[in-house]
């Protein structure tokens, strides 16, 4: 299948950038990402600059491929991560627009390529949990009710991608610090620093400069995880009762 | 700062003054369109007339008509803080191309909160200005009822009613209050942090049928008293 791809080319944070035009052959059995290794490996028979983007795993676990395809974080499919989405799901003659995530708070680093260590510090903030140390506890002494561990675990899957802050129109980082605080504020583990963490992680959010939530929903839509905003509302009690109803300072 | 002043200029704090002062004035609308409702009694205005008498000279409605003033003011003072700051935070760059998926419903409603809230504002002003105002400065007419003289609103409402261009005002502004109650209703109580799957779709179906019955209930009024004319 034939395409034409615009992809935003930035050299670094300081220039700017713009919108180039390419074109390229692939299969429908590649991923996305390959179909990018094999622009990048004309660009660079070419001796031209390779187009910049992230990626590990390419599995759709580790949350590094963020791009947004055709004015969608991770692209048009739902629960999937770029690196997963297949170019079966595009039609021979397509043109794609290719652009990097876009917020203040997570600024190019080159072409696709994000600076999110803003997540980085807000994970940071939010600490530790208490686990004894020594030998590996029995996975049966601390009883968790199976719908607690199933809401805990569909926090869990959040893999820190950025999507819904590129979603968001206000570049909020809620439905991300929501998934974390609200994993672990379900788990005993991790409920006993549940109103500090609650505390600190909103405060660096704050300090990195993202939007506030105006309950749009755009996160939900586009997170390759497809985590529920009924976590935002969770954080929302989590903060507002730990505000009330604690002393603790961060 | 004190915890409370941290609290407040929170990002999750300003979501909570606009969710609580938001709340307040949609507990207001209501009480409003009851009292204006009243417009419509087919009495010449007798009913409405003494209600109005009533709710200025009332200490304890005077009392929270001033709390409503300062609810309407901070709502659209946080509200523009939160614009700007919102604004900041998304960046110089816009996405040449952007897909407005969202997982609940009204995404135009949703992304567009300031503007229809700025809309409302400029509403807000002209409609005191041609009612609130003429009754505070005394340039109102007086008539009397029962041996008591009190101001006739009714014929000020209706003066203005005659005109189509004041009509068509009144009733697009309703529209715009409706889709902003479309979303702020039921996104007050997820601010909150009141999202529970027994009672959320109670709460967004509530919503739904309060912002359109309310300003529906708002908007026939202009229209009934511009065709009884």
């Amino acid at each position: 299948m034939k395409l034409t791809l615009k992809i935003w080319r930035q050299k670094n944070a300081n220039t700017k950038g713009r919108f180039e035009t390419y074109q390229v052959e692939a299969s429908p059995d590649m991923s996305f990402l390959e179909m990018l290794d094999v622009l990048n490996e004309s660009l660079i028979a070419k001796k031209e600059e390779p187009v910049a983007f992230e990626h590990d795993c390419r599995e759709g676990i580790c949350g590094t491929c963020n791009m947004v395809i055709n004015g969608e974080p991770h692209g048009p499919m739902q629960g999937t991560t770029t690196c997963q989405l297949h170019m079966r799901h595009f039609k021979d003659g397509d043109t794609i627009v290719i652009e990097p995530f876009r917020a203040s708070a997570f600024p190019i680093i080159k072409d696709l390529a994000i600076d999110r260590d803003s997540f980085d510090r807000i994970i940071q903030a939010g600490g530790y949990i208490s686990i004894n140390t020594g030998q590996a506890q029995d996975g049966n002494a601390i009883p968790i009710e199976k719908q607690t561990a199933a809401e805990a675990f569909d926090a869990a899957a959040c893999i820190g991608c950025g999507a819904c802050v590129a979603a968001c129109p206000n570049a909020s980082a809620m439905l991300f610090v929501s998934a974390k605080v609200s994993h672990l504020a379900h788990m005993p583990q991790g409920k006993v620093e549940a109103k500090r963490r609650a505390q600190a992680m909103v405060k660096q959010m704050d300090e990195e400069g993202f939007g506030m939530c105006s309950n749009i929903t755009a996160c939900e839509a586009e997170c390759p995880k497809e985590i529920s905003v009924e976590h935002i509302a969770r954080l929302n009690r989590e903060y507002l009762s730990s505000t009330v109803g604690s002393e603790v300072k961060v | 700062m004190s915890w409370f002043t941290n609290f407040l200029t929170s990002s999750i704090g300003q979501k909570v003054v606009m969710s609580l002062t938001g709340l307040f004035l949609i507990v207001f609308l209501i009480v409003h369109l009851t009292g204006n409702l009243q417009l419509l009694a087919g009495d010449g205005g007798k009913a409405f007339n003494i209600y109005a008498e009533f709710m200025t000279t009332n200490p304890l409605i005077k009392t929270t008509s001033y709390l409503l003033y300062a609810g309407i003011l901070l709502h659209a003072i946080q509200g523009w803080a939160l614009w700007r700051q919102n604004r900041k935070a998304r960046g110089p760059h816009r996405y040449a191309v952007k897909v407005n998926r969202v997982a609940g419903t009204n995404s135009f409603a949703a992304s567009n909160m300031a503007w229809l809230g700025t809309i409302i504002f400029v509403f807000i002003v002209v409609h005191m200005y041609q009612f609130w105002l003429q009754m505070k400065l005394g340039d109102v007419q007086m008539v009397t009822y029962d041996g008591k003289e009190v101001a006739n609103l009714y014929a000020l409402v209706s003066a203005t009613y005659e005109n189509l261009g004041f009509v068509i005002f009144y009733v697009v502004s309703m529209i715009v209050i409706a889709y902003h109650l479309l979303h702020g209703f039921q996104s007050a109580f997820q601010t909150l942090g009141l999202n529970h799957r027994k009672y959320t779709p109670f709460i967004k179906g509530v919503g739904k049928v309060y912002a359109i019955l309310v300003p529906l209930g708002f908007a026939i009024i202009p229209i009934i008293m511009y065709l009884n004319q």
